[in-house]
């Protein structure tokens, strides 16, 4: 269980969470959503201890963040933040088994070389396993990326739009692959999406936040709905269902495509705020 | 591929030799053994020099990789970051104010006020935009600059220009007989350190981020990574001058070969930086035999054109 209380965050003066009380579940895929700016990936920062905490505390399975060392926490979560670009010439199989240093420092035993290997599998990236980050496509750097923070094998995952640079069916296997991780080996995972029918999808739990507050926290069926998108957002959403799961229809509004297409009859007017 | 190493040991073993037989007397091989006259020049000239020739180019060279993993910058060497001029400084400052001093006094002086060189080039590489990629070597040559010039004034003032002028000039290696060389052992011994710790320097090039999540304490590397330089740089200035170029050709045209996985490479690092120095060593005693043109401008020369050729080479693909 991941407890975040009084969690407040400034950067210069400027505030960016206000007093966060958040407790996040184990053993449970976690989405958190919300517009841009909202505090999304410096609540992930924080709690992945990239960034000091100034003001509150945070407790990951019992340990809190302010006391345990880091190598400990390494142990614990592992984290891709939201800028993956690596400047370094490595090998895709070496930014891998970087994922296993935590446990060896140095030293790797067959068992750091099998979750490398499992690692590069999970991903696709045998047949680029011996190629340089920097003669790779984006989305390829961006798997490999993820595949280190697999192999590092830790029961947290904290994830910043991972599907960032991801096609469709990339996409989907990843979140396949974390849904399998938690429902599989009782791992937990929280990731920042932007694309709200993947959390839709494949979510257990949403947090929604908007201006550094949390407005919205339950699981899909409770958060996703018309009222609570369409205030998150700023913008009328309509939901609809595919395979008893919302369906957040959120690309354009009815009128917004002209005549040929017939108006929302009955848009209701209480999301036009 | 697996030739490779090969023939690098057999190009190096053959420098290595070249550097025994060449100088001004001459020395056949297999003379060493029978004649005193011979073995002398090998064991208090020759030898001494090749040795501090490929101590000084392996140790500049892994301070290079390490201090480009540091500033995560491909166009710094330990010599455009201030360190050398720092270190002159720090040894102008102790000859001024307790000559007597012993000299691992004044090495001990000179790797410190090293060190706080480094210290504030890194600082100002902290505050530039990441994007800006050329303003960090720049930013670097300013301050070798002006801390070299600071350097210039003082002993100026102090009527030290002669004795000054052996660091900050192009360094050579015509001067080294055993006995004045042994501190590059030091240097040596640094860089060994820097490749026991090789992962650490390759996960602090992955970024501030992915270190912290790997649970590397990113302050402790930047400390050990500064102390390597500084101590490579400040022994290598004081015993035989500045040499330019190692640190920064070496550790590219190695990182565009293997990577930077640098576990694996510093070693060749190492090597390359050994063989390069020595064969600029070697063209600097050939080419105007029996005078001598310091290493320094010959690497100058040759450095500049690698260099220049790293910039403009075409992208590699595959
Ligand atoms: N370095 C910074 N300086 C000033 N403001 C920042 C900085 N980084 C982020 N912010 C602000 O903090 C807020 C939250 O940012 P962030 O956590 O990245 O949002 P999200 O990930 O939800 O899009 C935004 O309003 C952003 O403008
Ligand atoms: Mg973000």
């Amino acid at each position: 269980m991941i407890r975040i209380n009084g969690l407040s965050h400034h950067i210069g003066a400027a505030p960016i969470l206000h007093d966060i009380d958040l407790t996040l579940p184990r053993g449970k895929l976690v989405a958190l959503i919300g517009p841009n700016g909202a505090g999304k990936s410096t609540l992930l920062r924080l709690v992945a201890r990239l960034e000091p905490v100034q003001q509150g505390r945070i407790e990951i399975d019992g340990l809190d963040l302010s006391t345990t060392p880091t190598e400990r926490l390494a142990l614990a979560m592992a984290v891709m933040g939201q800028q993956t670009h690596i400047a370094s010439r490595l090998r895709v199989a070496e930014l891998v088994g970087f994922g296993r240093w935590p446990h060896h420092h140095g030293r790797p035993r067959p068992a750091d070389r099998a979750a490398v290997r499992q690692a590069l599998a999970a991903f696709d990236l045998e047949p680029l396993a011996h190629r340089f980050l920097d003669e790779v496509s984006g989305g390829q750097a961006q798997r490999a990326h993820l595949a280190m923070t697999f192999a590092q094998g830790t029961d947290w995952l904290l994830l910043d739009e991972p599907l960032n640079n991801l096609d469709m069916a990339h996409s989907r296997t990843l979140m396949a692959r974390l849904a399998d991780l938690v429902r599989g080996s009782g791992r937990s995972v929280v990731t920042v999406v932007h694309e709200v029918n993947y959390a839709a999808a494949w979510a257990d739990h949403i947090v929604a936040m908007k201006d550094g507050r949390i407005v919205a926290e339950g699981p899909p069926e409770t958060v996703l709905t018309e009222p609570v998108l369409s205030a998150l957002y700023d913008t009328p959403i309509e939901v609809s269902r595919h395979d008893d799961r919302p369906l957040v229809l959120h690309h354009h509004w009815h009128d917004q495509l002209g005549s040929p297409f017939p108006k929302a009859a009955d848009a209701p007017s209480h999301l036009l705020h | 591929m697996n030739a490779r190493p090969l023939v690098a040991g057999l190009v190096l073993t053959a420098l290595v030799v070249a550097s025994l037989g060449i100088g001004a007397a001459q020395i056949g091989p297999g003379a060493a053994a029978g004649n005193g006259w011979t073995a002398l020049v090998l064991m208090e000239s020759r030898l001494p020099r090749t040795l501090a020739v490929l101590l000084t180019g392996a140790a500049l060279a892994v301070a290079g990789v390490v201090i480009q993993s540091l500033v995560r910058n491909r166009f710094v060497g330990p010599d455009t970051a201030g360190t050398g001029e720092s270190a002159a400084l720090g040894l102008l400052g102790i000859t001024l104010l307790a000559p007597a001093s012993p000299i691992w006094i004044k090495m001990i002086v000179a790797s410190l006020a090293a060190m706080a060189g480094t210290a504030l080039f890194l600082a100002i590489v902290r505050r530039l935009p990441v994007r800006e990629v050329m303003l960090v070597p720049i930013a670097g040559l300013i301050l070798s600059g002006i801390i070299g010039s600071v350097v210039t004034w003082i002993a100026w003032e102090a009527d030290l220009l002669q004795f000054v002028g052996t660091w900050l000039m192009s360094g050579e290696f015509s001067g080294v007989i055993a006995g004045r060389y042994e501190l590059l052992w030091i240097a040596g011994a640094a860089a060994v350190l820097a490749w026991f710790a090789a992962d650490r320097f390759a996960i602090l090039s992955l970024g501030d981020q992915v270190a912290t999540g790997l649970g590397l304490s990113t302050r402790g590397v930047m400390r050990l990574g500064m102390v390597v330089v500084s101590v490579v740089s400040a022994l290598v200035v004081t015993t035989v001058g500045m040499i330019p170029f190692v640190g920064l050709v070496v550790p590219n045209i190695v990182a565009r070969i293997l990577g930077d996985n640098l576990r694996a490479s510093i070693p060749v690092v190492a090597a390359g930086g050994a063989g390069l120095l020595l064969a600029c060593d070697l063209i600097g005693r050939i080419v105007r035999h029996p005078y001598e043109i310091p290493v320094g401008v010959i690497l100058g020369i040759i450095g500049s054109v690698i260099f220049l050729w790293l910039l403009y080479r075409p992208v590699a693909h595959g």
